[in-house]
């Protein structure tokens, strides 16, 4: 990376930096890690915005990627097209959400989406189920599987329609202890 | 179509533009229009007259060549007749660089009809202008988004705050038709100029705060530039007369300052070291380990600090302008020392060279000032020692408000437990296969241990028995600790008798050092057998483990502290008669020194400074007795991290091979990171450091590398040796406890340093300090001699007792108050909290037994589903197809249909701002509310239909 100043305009990073919590180092940086996934793909020379997008594949076997239960649920709800297939700024956009810096609604409003599996915008029980199996590699079994469901739709469902909307989830996560510093990923 | 989906919780305005974005522009502008005009003044500050005022609006465009071009571009974008005022900033955002008043022309066209209702007449010119200005804003702003619908979808929920100041504008700038062209700016009213500002102002903040937007980054780029662009733009427009140039001053000190301030904060950022270190920490070990290194980073930068101060302030200055060594007796080693003082073994004592040097207090000089810059050294050696406390205090408290802050969770355990289970149990730093492995275990098991909780609430088998248990250990955990206390103690004692012998083993010399480190190494593996027999839940136990560690630590610091203020009495009386003695030989020869050369003049004696006698300096013995526990603690740590991890590690790893059992898998296995031991053993350390940096100023230096060493040692002894932890249970909020844990011992290693300073004597021939008899008198100095006399008098009213007490009283007072506040809300969070549980009880049962036994209410819910019904059934799919299809036939097609179909175009999303103006119904509630108010109506209706199926 010796002449950093042709990959992005002086513009370009400034943009950057406003749109996403990252430093102009960490973007480069970034913009390496995006690179290394597929060196041939990525061209050097960012400026004309060139359109170029990794498959999910790629994305989802990044070391900080690859061992997450969710990594393919993350990789959707960050990509334009639903898929995965990334664009260098759908990948700038998701370790900036999941940076240390996000602020906590921004976590949880992304939170939300990913464990929203099936993109209805309510955590219903299908999306618990779900995430409790991929959370636990289906050691639980049926019984236990429904009973965590219920008991945690009884604890956090405040309007009572049997699911959990984006406020539902913001209330309950937003008081959680441990919410920032687990959803959190250190580029 | 998940994409809208995303964006359409927070922005919902935005899907129902993406939607149309791109149906056929013409005919549905036309349409709008037609819409508009049928709708008539209702709309109000709409167009009333349309259809004319379109064409004027195009006639003008004609004049200017691109604002052709961007007339046809645009027209796709005005498909709402609901957001006239929209279009009509789109028809103007198409004249760029024609100028704003080419825009302002064309909309003074749009509006010069509709606005009838004119009432505000005066100064109609100026707002002409103003109405110009604004086109030309309006231009601005949407000149990213000029060609390419994207942009301007996302340009329109911006827009939309404008919406409504455009209106009025519009309204205003009835008949300015013919005189727009002719005056600029310069007349701006001071209303139009408040506008302007405040939106440049909302730009600004857009801007500030766009990264906390939900949005794609695209859209965000977008938003950003136009909003840029549009700041750029205006800004420098603001201010009149002489305040503008103020003003574009500012302005442009202010982007410097922006410019500056980011790169500073690259530049800050940059400097933060270790961040890959503990990035591949946390991603084998969970973020539980990994905070631990940040504890430790966050040391190391305080104590940087603090070494700057020390050595920026009190070493480097003594160095540089004080008197060499040699020169006088306390920078001297005395001569019956000094053919053993360079022996490694002294050195290692901090005896010898060690202790007349640079590090302990002894060396300093008691000289008012030094050097050509009249340094105060004494008066900033005092400053410093207090800045320190003053610093660490500041610095640990506003770590802890700010973790507070970000912390947030006043997680009532128990509320939420599997919710919280579920969705924050994982940990997203995990990188390593192994450590998801025990991840997913762990989880699994909490998830089925708080199942079992669940089923059976309690299981008190055998209570009796359990009490039994924990009354024992915890009996048995008291007795050590007072017998860890009574050893050092014992030990303290021992060393003093073998202070005054000279035949002393290595054992005998170290012994202090040696049992309080074994004590810190043997006593927590007990404790933590022993809380095997209490039987707690892990996280409890481990609560408790470090209450009593921590107990054991600081019964051993101050059983140290008491000893060694033995020690210093002892000194004191030594130093007196030592005193006295000196004084007396001085007499003596001053008295002969007169007598025989009868002369007056005081010439010291010719005595070589290594020959003087001097006293015991306690200050410097006490600063001694700390570098060697931290050095030695060091030492014993570092070891204990050699044999306990690595050399562990080592002999399961190859022993493996050859031993009867799986060693791996059995009984020694891999050690796991003790993280509470490590931060126990960082926050005393610490302590130890507040307490003796001012008796021995290298201490912090000392510390400094210290912690440089154990970041790269333990770095590389955790990811080779150890194995992740099998339950990784988090210490939960623990950055703020490690934090309370330091503050604690900031506070206690704060009280004896200032019981020192406050009322024992300094010695009298070492130290800074010295022939004062308190330390704190250099300041009373500095104020009689240095400060201008009223000030003198100031500080001594401020001295008195009787200011100071009502001072103390009103800040206990404060406190109380502020106490009781919190209380107060404290319970009226309980109250509310109760009321919603009580809420949401109700409606549940209301739920099970739909028998509601209030009639009212039942009647109420038979109405309700059937308000909430009504929506519905348009509102689906259906119709947009439909729509579509006529908005793609070329010319306009019945004024009705299109009506109709706009209202259903509306339906699917209540939530845009559209249908509100629209529709029929809600026309007459006034246009004044539609724009950017779409919400309003929008998540009641929602919520009754349930979510837009698509």
């Amino acid at each position: 990376m010796g002449n950093k100043q042709t990959i992005f305009t002086a513009q370009q990073l400034d943009s950057y930096q406003d749109c996403t919590y990252f430093t102009r180092k960490e973007i480069l940086r970034l913009f390496d890690r995006y690179r290394d996934l597929a060196p041939q793909l990525v061209p050097l020379d960012y400026t004309c915005q060139p359109d170029v997008k990794l498959p999910y594949e790629l994305i989802g076997s990044m070391p900080e990627l690859k061992d997450n239960p969710f990594r393919q649920r993350i990789a959707e709800v960050f990509s334009d097209d639903g898929e995965g297939n990334m664009t260098l700024d759908d990948f700038l956009d998701m370790f900036s959400v999941l940076s240390e810096m996000a602020p906590r609604d921004l976590k949880a409003y992304y939170a939300f989406k990913i464990y929203d599996f099936n993109n209805d915008d309510f955590l219903c029980k299908s999306d618990l189920e779900k995430t409790l199996n991929k959370l636990t590699r289906n050691e639980l079994t049926e019984d236990e599987v429904r009973m965590v469901c219920e008991k945690v739709i009884d604890e956090s469902d405040l309007d009572n329609d049997g699911r959990l909307s984006l406020e539902d989830f913001q209330t309950m996560i937003v008081r959680a202890p441990d919410f920032l510093s687990t959803f959190h990923i250190r580029i | 179509m998940p994409r809208k989906k995303d964006t359409d919780d927070i922005n919902i305005e935005m899907d129902a533009d993406e939607s149309e974005s791109d149906d056929g522009g013409n005919n549905k502008r036309t349409n709008n229009r037609r819409q508009g005009a049928g709708r008539g003044g209702a709309r109000g500050r709409g167009r009333g007259k349309k259809p004319a005022s379109e064409d004027e609006d195009e006639d003008d465009e004609d004049e200017a060549p691109k604002g052709r071009r961007g007339a046809n571009k645009k027209k796709p974008v005005k498909k709402r007749g609901g957001r006239n005022a929209k279009d009509d900033d789109d028809s103007e955002d198409e004249a760029p660089k024609k100028g704003r008043k080419g825009a302002a022309n064309k909309k003074k066209g749009g509006k010069a009809q509709d606005s009838d209702d004119d009432d505000s007449d005066a100064g109609k010119g100026k707002k002409g202008k103003r109405g110009g200005k604004k086109g030309g804003k309006d231009e601005e702003d949407s000149k990213g988004k000029k060609g390419d619908a994207k942009g301007k979808d996302k340009g329109k929920d911006k827009d939309n705050d404008n919406d409504k100041k455009k209106k009025k504008k519009k309204d205003d700038s009835s008949d300015s038709d013919s005189n727009t062209n002719s005056e600029e700016e310069e007349s701006m009213s001071e209303g139009e100029m408040a506008r302007l500002m405040e939106e440049v102002e909302e730009k600004k903040k857009l801007i500030a705060t766009i990264r906390n937007k939900p949005w794609r980054m695209k859209r965000r780029l977008v938003h950003l530039k136009e909003a840029q662009e549009f700041v750029d733009k205006f800004e420098g427009a603001l201010g009149k007369g002489k305040g503008r140039k103020w003003y574009a001053y500012k302005v442009m000190m202010k982007k410097k300052w922006i410019k500056f301030s980011r790169d500073f904060e690259n530049f800050r950022t940059a400097c933060i070291p270790w961040e890959r270190k503990i990035k591949e920490v946390e991603s084998h070990f969970g973020s539980s380990v990994a905070s631990y290194f940040i504890f430790l980073r966050w040391m190391y930068g305080m104590n940087l600090v603090l070494f700057g101060f020390t050595f920026g302030l009190v070493v480097i200055p003594e160095v540089l302008m004080g008197l060499p060594y040699g020169s006088i007796p306390r920078k001297t080693v005395p001569r019956v020392d000094q053919h053993s003082a360079q022996d490694y073994s002294v050195l290692m004592d901090f005896q010898g060279y060690c202790k007349y040097s640079i590090m302990f207090y002894g060396y300093y000089n008691n000289q008012r000032t030094i050097g050509l810059l009249k340094f105060r050294l004494p008066l900033s050696y005092l400053m410093v020692g207090i800045g320190t406390f003053g610093y660490s205090l500041m610095v640990v408290i506003r770590t802890m408000a700010k973790n507070a802050d970000v912390g947030g969770g006043d997680g009532d355990e128990g509320e939420f437990t599997f919710a919280w289970k579920m969705f924050t149990s994982w940990d997203y730093l995990i990188g390593n296969s192994e450590t998801a492995d025990n991840k997913y275990a762990s989880i699994t098991t909490s998830f089925k241990e708080s199942i079992v909780d669940e089923q059976e609430n309690q299981k008190d088998e055998n209570i009796h028995l359990r009490r039994f248990l924990r009354v024992l250990a915890n009996l048995m955990i008291v007795c050590s600790l007072g017998g860890s206390g009574y050893l050092i103690y014992f030990v303290v004692k021992r060393s003093q008798e073998f202070a005054n012998r000279d035949d002393l083993s290595w054992y005998e010399k170290n012994e202090l050092e040696l049992i309080m480190s074994l004590l810190g190494l043997v006593c927590p593996p007990l404790f933590e057998t022993i809380a095997e027999l209490e039987d707690y839940h892990p996280r409890i136990a481990l609560k408790w483990q470090l209450g009593r560690i921590f107990a054991l630590f600081l019964g051993n610091l101050y059983t140290f502290l008491f000893a060694l203020f033995d020690e210093v009495n002892n000194k004191l009386e030594q130093e007196g008669s030592i005193r006295n003695a000196s004084l007396w030989a001085m007499k003596e020869y001053y008295a002969n020194y007169t007598l025989f050369l009868n002369d007056s003049s005081l010439t010291p004696p010719p005595m070589p400074p290594a020959d003087v006698i001097r006293g015991p300096c306690w200050e410097t013995a006490v600063g001694i007795e700390f570098v060697k526990l931290t050095v030695s603690d060091i030492q014993v740590s570092y070891l204990t991290i050699l044999i306990g991890d690595f050399a562990r590690a080592v002999i399961v790893r190859f022993l493996n091979y050859c031993w009867c059992w799986d060693l791996e898998a059995g009984f020694p296995s891999y050690g796991e990171f003790d993280i509470s031991g490590n931060v126990l053993g960082l926050v005393f350390n610490q302590g130890m450091i507040w307490m003796g940096a001012f008796y021995a100023p290298g201490l912090v230096g000392i510390n400094v590398l210290r912690l440089l060493s154990s970041m790269y040692y333990q770095c590389w002894a955790v990811m080779a040796t150890n194995v992740p932890h099998e339950r990784v249970f988090k210490a939960s909020k623990s950055n703020n406890f490690y934090m309370g844990l330091l503050l604690l011992i900031l506070f206690l290693s704060l009280l004896p340093v200032v019981y020192t300073i406050m009322t024992l004597p300094p010695s009298f021939d070492c130290g800074p300090f010295s022939g004062k008899p308190k330390m704190f008198d250099v300041i009373m100095e500095t104020i009689d001699l240095d400060l201008p006399a009223f000030l003198g008098t100031l500080f001594s009213y401020a001295a008195n007792p009787g200011l100071i007490i009502p001072a103390v009283l009103l800040m206990v007072l404060a406190i109380y108050y502020l106490n009781s506040v919190s209380e107060a809300y404290q319970n009226a969070n309980m109250e509310l909290k109760k009321k919603m549980q009580m809420a949401r009880d109700e409606e549940k049962n209301r739920r099970n037994n739909t028998d509601s036994t209030n009639q009212v209410m039942k009647d109420l819910e038979d109405l309700l589903p059937r308000g909430s019904l009504m929506a519905p059934p348009e509102p689906e799919k259906p119709p947009e197809p439909e729509s579509r299809l006529t908005k793609t036939k070329p010319g306009s097609a019945g004024k009705g249909v299109n009506l109709q179909k706009d209202v259903a175009l509306a339906s699917p999303n209540p939530n845009a701002r559209g249908p509100v103006n629209r529709s029929p119904g809600p026309r007459g509630a006034g246009p004044g509310q539609g724009p950017g108010r779409g919400q309003g109506p929008g998540p009641g209706r929602g919520r009754g239909r349930g979510p837009p199926p698509r």
